[in-house]
C-alpha cells in the first residue's frame, strides 16, 4: 500500500511539474486529492490493514498529500507570476507619447510685473492704493504743482473729457488724494499702480495707454538718502543683488530735488553694450523729494514733514525683463504672445 | 539743443577732457547728453584746391575737365557740377579718401578723360541738405577767397568736431545757449567762463533820433530794445560762423541773419533784424493784434491774428509776430543797408499761444516759451552789434531805444547747512556748501549759519530752498549721498481685501485655462453701446479724440475681447480663451458733470476647442457648460456660489437659447452665454462664449467665514431617482425641489443623466439624480431614508408634475 501511495505521489508531482495552467493544476488537485481520488481510495482500504501498519500508512498518506499540496501551491504561485508578468507586458505603453495637457492660462506680463513690484514694496511696508482713471485737472496737475500753462496741461498732450476733467496722465493724483485723506498726519507710505493715458500715436515705443506704478513716502525727517536706500533695496530685489543704482539730476514739477534713477546694465554688467547704448546704465525710474508745494496743497506742513516719491513705467520694466521689442504687444493680446508668460 | 564741442571751448577750458568725458560730466550734472554726433569720422585727404582751369569735357556736355591745384601738385579732375568754374577754391577729395556715404575716391577715367579725385559738395562731405546754404545746394561748395590752398578742407569746414545733442528738462532753459552750458560746465569743473566780446564803436548819431519804441502791454513785453545799425553790406558771414551755425542745425543765409542766429545760440536770446528802410515808419509799437488782423510772415504765409497774439508794428501795421517770426515786407534783403535790431523779453505764454495757434515752432519761439535770461538782453544786443560792425560793415548808432518794465528786485533764497543736510541726509560743512555756490557764480552772503544766495537772472528755475538743495547735491555729486532706510515708525505693508480678491480671481482663472488680456480703455461710441451690464445714460467722451476708434471710455469689456478673438482668428489662431479684469466708465447723467463711476468688471471670451488630446481621441469644443463650470468654480472661490442663480436670459446680443443672467441674492450681477450668431457674424468670429460680471457687486456680497465641518463618522445611504418631466421644466428647478424636500438628511444631489427622444413621450424628458442621505450623529435606517425619499418623490410629483420612471 505504501508503494502504491509513493507511486501516486510520484505521478502527481510529475503531472504538477508538467502543468502549464492554473486550470490544469486545479484538475490535478481534484484528481489526486479529491474525495474520489486515488489517495482517498487507498485510505478507504486501510480497514483491511493491521493495527500496526495502519498508522504508518496513514502517516505516509498524509505526507504524500502534503507534498502534493505544497507542490501545487508552489506551482500555482509560479504560474500566477508568469501570468501576471505576461499581463503587465501586454499592458505596457509607450511612455514617450505626449501626456494630456492641463489647460492653463498665462498671467499678463504687465500684471506679473505690477504684482512683483507691489510685493517688493509691501515687504518694505508700503500699502497698495488705487484711484480713478478719469481724474480732475486739480488732482492730476494742480495739486502736483504743475502750473496752468505747463505743456502737459495742453489739449494736445492729454485726453481731456471736459474742461476740468481728463484721463489721468500719471498715477500721481492717487498720491495727492491719499495725502489729503491723511489730514496732515503722517506717515503715508503707498504704492499706486494703474493705467494712464497720453495723447501719443501708438508705435513700437509709444502707447496712448500705458501703466505706471508710483510710490510715496511722507513722514517727519524723510531724507534724500532714504529715497536712495529704498530704491536701491527695490532695484536689488527686482533686478538682482549684483545690480547697482545711480542717481542723475532731473526735473519734475512735483519733486525737488528730482532725479532719474539708472540701474547698472544687466547684459554687460556696466562695461557698455548695445542694450545700454554703451553707457553701462539703463534708465528705469524717476524720483525725487516731494515738492513743498505738493505737501502744502495736500494739507501737510512742509516744515514738519518731508517725503520722497518715485514712479516707473510698467511696460518699460516688462520690456527690460523679458526683452520684448514692441510696446503694442501688451495690448493686442496675440495668444502666441500671451501664452509665453505661463510661468511669469 | 545741439552743442558744438569745439565752439564750447571758446567759453570754458575743456581741452583736457575728451568729448565723451564732457558729455558724461554734463549728464551726471543733470544736463543730459542724449547722443554724440561726430561731424566727420575718418574723413581724410580732402583739401582746399584751386581750380586753375575748367573746360568742357570733349565727350560729355554736362562734364567739365578741371585742373585743380592743391598746393604741391595740380591734378586733372572731372566735375559734373553746374557751378564749377576756374578761379574757385573748392574741396577736393583726393584718391584714397573715403566720403561719409562710403564712397571711395580712386583715380579713374570718365568718358576717356583721366580724373584724379573729386570736387565735393557739402552734402558729399556729410552735411544735411537742409543746412546747406541755398547757393550751394545744387552744386559743389566754393570756399571764400580767404581759404588757403592745400589746407585740410575738413578742418576749414569745422567738421573735425562732435555735436552734443542735449535732452534738456524744461527747467533748464538756461542751457538753450552756449554760454548757459559754459556756466554749467564751468561750475562742474570749477573753472572760469570766458565772456564773448561785446564792444563796438558807437557813432555820434543817436538811435533815439532815428526811432521811437512804445510797448502797450508791459506784462506781455517787459523789455523791448532797438538798435539802429547803418552802412550794412549784405554778404556771406565768415566761414567759421557758418560752420558753427551748421553744427547747431541752422542754415547759413547772410551775414546779418547769421549774426542774429549766432547770438541766439550764444546767449539764448532771440534777436530780429528789420530792414529799417522798409520798416514803414520811425516808430516801433508793440501791441496786441486786432481781431482778424493779418500779417504776411517771411515764409510768405498770410496769417490771421486775434487779440490773444502780440505783434510788433510800425504804428500802423504788424511787421512781426512777436517772438515767433518776422514779417515779409521788412525782411532783410540783398540791398539792405540799415537795420533795426530788436532785442526783447517777451512773455512766454504769449509767445506759446501764437506759436501754437500758427503752428510755427522756431528757434526763437522755443526759447521765449521756455524763458530767456531777462538780465542779458542788452548784452546779447551789444554782442550782435559787435559782430555786425565787424562782419557786416555796420555803423552802430549810439544807444538803445527801449521800453523797460522789468523789475530790478533781486531773487534771494536763504538756507542753513543744517537744513540742507537734513533734506539730503548728508553732512556737508558750510564751507562745502559755499564753495558750490561760488562755482555756480551765485552771489552769497553769510551771517552765522545763515546763507543768503542771490540767484542770477539766468537761473529763473531756482526759487526755494529745495532748489538750492538740488544745486548743492548735484554739484557735490549724487554718488556721495549715503543710502539709508527710513527711520520713521514701522508700517505694515498690505493689499486691501479687494485687491487680494482680485489677485485670487486672476490666479483662479489662469489655473482654469484662461489667459489674461489687457485691452484699451478707449473705444468707439458704437462699441461703447454694446454688451452693457445695464443701460447707461451717458458715456465719457474725449473732447479731442485722436480717432473715432479711441474716442469713448469703455462701458463693457466684451467688445474689445471680441476684437481680440477676431485678431487671433485672422492669424489662424482659432482656439482662444481670455479674460480681462478692468474698469468700465459709467455716467449717471446725460452729460458729464462729475467724475464717472468706475466699475470693476470681469469678463471673458472663449472660443474653439476647449480640451484636446488627439492621439487618445479626445477633443471637446467650448460650450456653454465649459464657461458655466468656470464661473461656478469662481463663485465657489469667492464664497457666493450658494446665492448664485443662472436664469435664462433675453439679452439681444446673446444666443436666445444659450444664455443666462447671473443673479446674486436676487440682483442681476452679470451674464453669460454664446454670442448671438448674428453678432458673431458682425465680428467675423465663430461660436464664442462670454461672460461679464459686475465685480464690485460680487465682492461686496457678504460671505460666510470659512470654517471646518466635522467629518462624518457614520455611513451614508445613496438612492438614485429617474423622473420624466415636461421638456421645458429647467433641471435647476427640479433639483431645487429635491433639495428642499430632502431636508437636513439629504447631503448631496447629483444630476447624472438627461435624456430626450426614443421611448419617451414627445415633449418630455428624463432626468436622473443620485441622492446621498446622511446623518452625522448616527447610522440612518433604511426606513428613515425611505420615508424622506418618498416625500421627495411626492413633492416632485406635485411641484413639477414629475413621473417616476420605472
Amino acid at each position: 500500500m505504501i508503494e502504491r501511495l509513493q507511486e501516486l505521489g510520484k505521478e502527481a508531482l510529475q503531472e504538477i511539474k508538467e502543468a502549464d495552467t492554473v486550470k490544469a493544476l486545479d484538475n490535478i488537485r481534484v484528481k489526486y486529492l479529491g474525495k474520489k481520488g486515488p489517495i482517498t481510495e487507498v485510505l478507504r482500504g486501510m480497514g483491511k490493514l493491521s493495527a500496526e501498519e495502519r498508522p504508518k500508512v496513514g502517516q505516509k498518506a498524509n505526507e504524500i498529500r502534503e507534498e502534493i499540496q505544497s507542490s501545487l501551491e508552489a506551482k500555482t504561485t509560479e504560474l500566477e507570476e508568469i501570468a501576471l508578468e505576461e499581463k503587465l507586458k501586454e499592458e505596457s505603453i509607450d511612455v514617450t507619447l505626449p501626456g494630456k495637457e492641463i489647460k492653463r492660462g498665462a498671467r499678463h506680463p504687465l500684471t506679473a510685473v505690477v504684482e512683483e513690484i507691489e510685493d517688493i514694496f509691501i515687504g518694505l511696508g508700503f500699502q497698495v492704493t488705487e484711484g480713478p482713471e478719469v481724474e480732475t485737472d486739480y488732482y492730476n496737475f494742480e495739486a502736483l504743482n504743475l502750473p496752468p500753462d505747463h505743456p502737459a496741461r495742453d489739449m494736445q498732450d492729454s485726453f481731456y473729457v471736459t474742461h476740468d476733467m481728463l484721463l489721468r496722465t500719471q498715477t500721481s493724483p492717487v498720491q495727492a488724494r491719499t495725502m489729503q485723506k491723511h489730514h496732515g498726519q503722517g506717515p503715508v507710505k503707498i504704492v499706486c499702480p494703474g493705467k494712464v493715458y497720453r495723447r501719443d500715436d501708438d508705435d513700437a515705443t509709444h502707447s496712448h495707454q500705458f501703466m505706471q506704478i508710483e510710490g510715496l513716502y511722507v513722514d517727519k525727517n524723510v531724507r534724500m538718502s532714504d529715497l536712495k536706500g529704498t530704491l536701491e533695496a527695490f532695484v536689488k530685489k527686482y533686478f538682482g543683488p549684483e545690480r547697482s543704482i545711480r542717481l542723475r539730476p532731473s526735473f519734475f514739477p512735483f519733486t525737488e530735488p528730482s532725479v532719474e534713477v539708472d540701474v547698472s546694465c544687466g547684459i554687460c554688467g556696466g562695461t557698455g553694450c548695445r542694450v545700454c547704448k554703451n553707457s553701462g546704465w539703463i534708465e528705469v525710474l524717476g524720483a525725487g523729494m516731494v515738492h513743498p508745494n505738493v505737501l502744502e496743497f495736500s494739507g501737510f506742513d512742509s516744515n514738519e514733514y518731508s517725503g520722497f516719491a518715485f514712479g516707473m513705467g510698467v511696460e518699460r520694466f516688462a520690456l527690460l525683463k523679458y526683452g520684448i521689442d514692441d510696446i503694442r504687444h501688451f495690448y493686442t493680446n496675440d495668444i502666441r504672445f500671451l501664452e509665453q508668460f505661463k510661468r511669469a | 539743443m545741439l552743442v558744438s564741442y569745439q565752439w564750447l571751448k571758446d567759453y570754458v577750458d575743456i581741452d583736457d577732457l575728451t568729448v565723451e568725458e564732457t558729455a558724461e560730466k554734463l549728464t551726471r550734472g543733470g544736463v543730459e547728453v542724449d547722443v554724440l554726433h561726430p561731424r566727420s569720422e575718418g574723413l581724410e585727404q580732402v583739401e582746399v584746391g584751386y581750380v586753375e582751369a575748367c573746360e568742357q569735357h570733349p565727350n560729355a556736355d554736362k562734364l567739365n575737365v578741371c585742373q585743380v591745384n592743391t598746393g604741391e601738385e595740380t591734378a586733372q579732375i572731372i566735375c559734373g557740377a553746374p557751378n564749377v568754374a576756374a578761379g574757385q577754391k573748392v574741396a577736393v577729395a583726393k584718391p584714397g579718401a573715403v566720403l561719409p556715404g562710403g564712397m571711395k575716391i580712386k583715380k579713374t577715367k570718365l568718358r576717356g578723360e583721366p580724373s584724379e579725385g573729386m570736387i565735393c559738395s557739402l552734402q558729399e562731405l556729410g552735411i544735411e541738405q537742409k543746412l546747406v546754404a541755398k547757393e550751394f545746394i545744387d552744386g559743389i561748395y566754393v570756399f571764400p577767397e580767404s581759404a588757403k590752398v592745400g589746407e585740410d578742407a575738413v578742418e576749414e569746414l569745422g567738421l573735425r568736431d562732435t555735436v552734443l545733442e542735449l535732452d534738456l528738462t524744461p527747467n533748464r532753459a538756461d542751457c538753450l545757449s552756449m554760454i548757459g552750458i559754459a556756466y554749467e560746465m564751468a561750475a562742474l569743473l570749477d573753472r572760469e567762463v570766458h565772456q564773448p566780446d561785446c564792444t563796438f564803436t558807437a557813432a555820434d548819431q543817436s538811435a533815439a533820433e532815428a526811432v521811437s519804441v512804445q510797448v502797450d502791454v508791459p506784462e506781455d513785453n517787459p523789455y523791448y530794445g532797438a538798435k539802429i545799425i547803418q552802412d550794412i553790406s549784405i554778404g556771406p558771414s565768415p566761414l567759421w560762423m557758418q560752420n558753427r551755425l551748421t553744427a547747431a542745425g541752422i542754415r547759413p543765409i547772410n551775414n546779418v541773419v547769421d549774426i542774429t542766429n549766432y547770438v541766439l545760440l550764444e546767449y539764448g536770446q532771440p534777436l530780429h533784424a528789420f530792414d529799417f528802410d522798409r520798416f514803414g515808419s520811425n516808430e516801433v509799437v508793440v501791441r496786441r493784434a486786432n481781431e482778424e488782423e493779418t500779417i504776411t510772415t517771411l515764409d510768405e504765409e498770410v496769417r490771421t491774428l486775434s487779440a490773444e497774439h502780440m505783434v510788433i508794428t510800425n504804428g500802423k501795421e504788424p511787421t512781426a509776430l512777436a517772438g515767433v517770426m518776422g514779417g515779409a515786407f521788412s525782411e532783410v534783403q540783398e540791398d539792405t543797408t540799415t537795420i533795426l535790431l530788436e532785442a526783447a523779453y517777451f512773455n512766454s505764454s504769449r509767445v506759446r499761444k501764437a506759436s501754437k495757434d500758427m503752428g510755427v515752432r522756431s528757434e526763437s519761439s522755443t526759447r521765449f516759451e521756455k524763458g530767456v535770461d531777462s538780465g542779458r538782453v542788452e548784452e546779447a544786443s551789444a554782442r550782435a552789434a559787435h559782430l555786425l560792425e565787424r562782419y557786416a560793415g555796420g555803423t552802430v548808432l549810439e544807444g538803445t531805444v527801449e521800453d523797460d518794465f522789468r523789475s530790478d528786485e533781486k531773487r534771494v533764497i536763504e538756507t542753513e547747512p543744517e537744513q540742507l543736510n537734513k533734506r539730503l541726509g548728508m553732512d556737508l560743512s558750510q564751507e562745502d556748501i559755499l564753495s558750490i555756490f561760488r562755482r555756480l557764480q551765485f552771489t552769497v552772503e553769510t551771517e552765522g549759519n545763515r546763507i543768503s544766495v542771490e540767484v542770477p537772472t539766468r537761473r529763473p528755475d531756482l526759487r526755494i530752498e529745495e532748489d538750492l538743495a538740488e544745486e548743492v547735491a548735484r554739484l557735490y555729486g549724487y554718488d556721495y549721498i549715503p543710502t539709508t532706510l527710513p527711520s520713521g515708525v514701522t508700517t505694515p505693508g498690505s493689499l486691501s481685501p479687494e485687491q487680494n480678491k482680485r489677485r485670487k480671481i486672476r490666479r483662479y482663472l489662469e489655473a482654469s485655462g484662461l489667459h489674461e488680456a489687457i485691452t484699451y480703455s478707449l473705444t468707439s461710441p458704437e462699441k461703447a453701446s454694446r454688451f452693457l451690464l445695464e443701460e447707461v445714460p451717458g458715456t465719457v467722451m474725449v473732447s479731442m479724440p485722436m480717432s473715432e476708434e479711441r474716442s469713448t471710455m469703455r462701458t463693457s469689456l466684451i467688445p474689445h475681447l471680441l476684437d481680440t478673438v477676431q485678431y487671433n482668428r485672422n492669424r489662424q489662431i482659432n482656439d482662444s480663451s481670455m479674460f480681462e479684469l478692468g474698469s468700465v466708465f459709467i455716467v449717471e447723467s446725460e452729460t458729464l458733470t462729475q467724475q464717472p463711476e468706475e466699475k470693476k468688471v470681469l469678463a471673458a471670451a472663449v472660443t474653439g476647442t476647449w480640451e484636446i488630446h488627439l492621439w487618445q481621441g479626445e477633443k471637446k469644443k467650448t460650450d456653454f457648460f465649459v464657461v458655466k463650470g468656470i464661473l461656478e468654480g469662481l463663485f465657489e472661490e469667492l464664497g457666493v456660489l450658494d446665492n448664485i442663480q443662472f436664469v435664462p436670459s433675453s439679452r439681444k446680443e446673446l444666443h436666445p437659447g444659450r444664455s443666462a443672467d447671473i443673479v446674486l441674492n436676487g440682483r442681476s450681477v452679470g451674464f453669460t452665454g454664446q454670442v448671438h450668431p448674428s453678432v458673431e457674424k458682425e465680428w467675423d468670429i465663430k461660436e464664442t462664449y462670454i461672460f461679464q460680471l459686475d465685480l464690485d457687486a460680487i465682492l461686496a456680497a457678504e460671505t460666510e467665514e470659512l470654517s471646518y465641518a466635522v467629518l462624518p463618522r457614520y455611513p451614508s445611504i445613496s438612492r438614485d431617482i429617474a423622473l420624466v418631466v415636461d421638456q421645458n421644466v429647467p433641471a435647476g428647478d427640479v433639483q431645487r425641489v429635491i433639495e428642499e424636500a430632502g431636508g437636513p438628511l439629504l447631503k448631496q444631489v447629483t444630476l447624472f443623466d438627461v435624456y430626450e427622444g426614443e421611448n419617451l413621450e414627445a415633449g418630455k424628458k428624463s432626468l436622473a439624480f443620485s441622492l446621498v442621505y446622511l446623518d452625522p450623529e448616527r447610522t440612518l435606517t433604511d426606513e428613515e431614508v425611505t420615508k424622506t425619499h418618498d416625500h421627495v418623490v411626492s413633492e416632485l410629483t406635485e411641484k413639477v408634475q414629475a413621473v417616476l420612471r420605472q
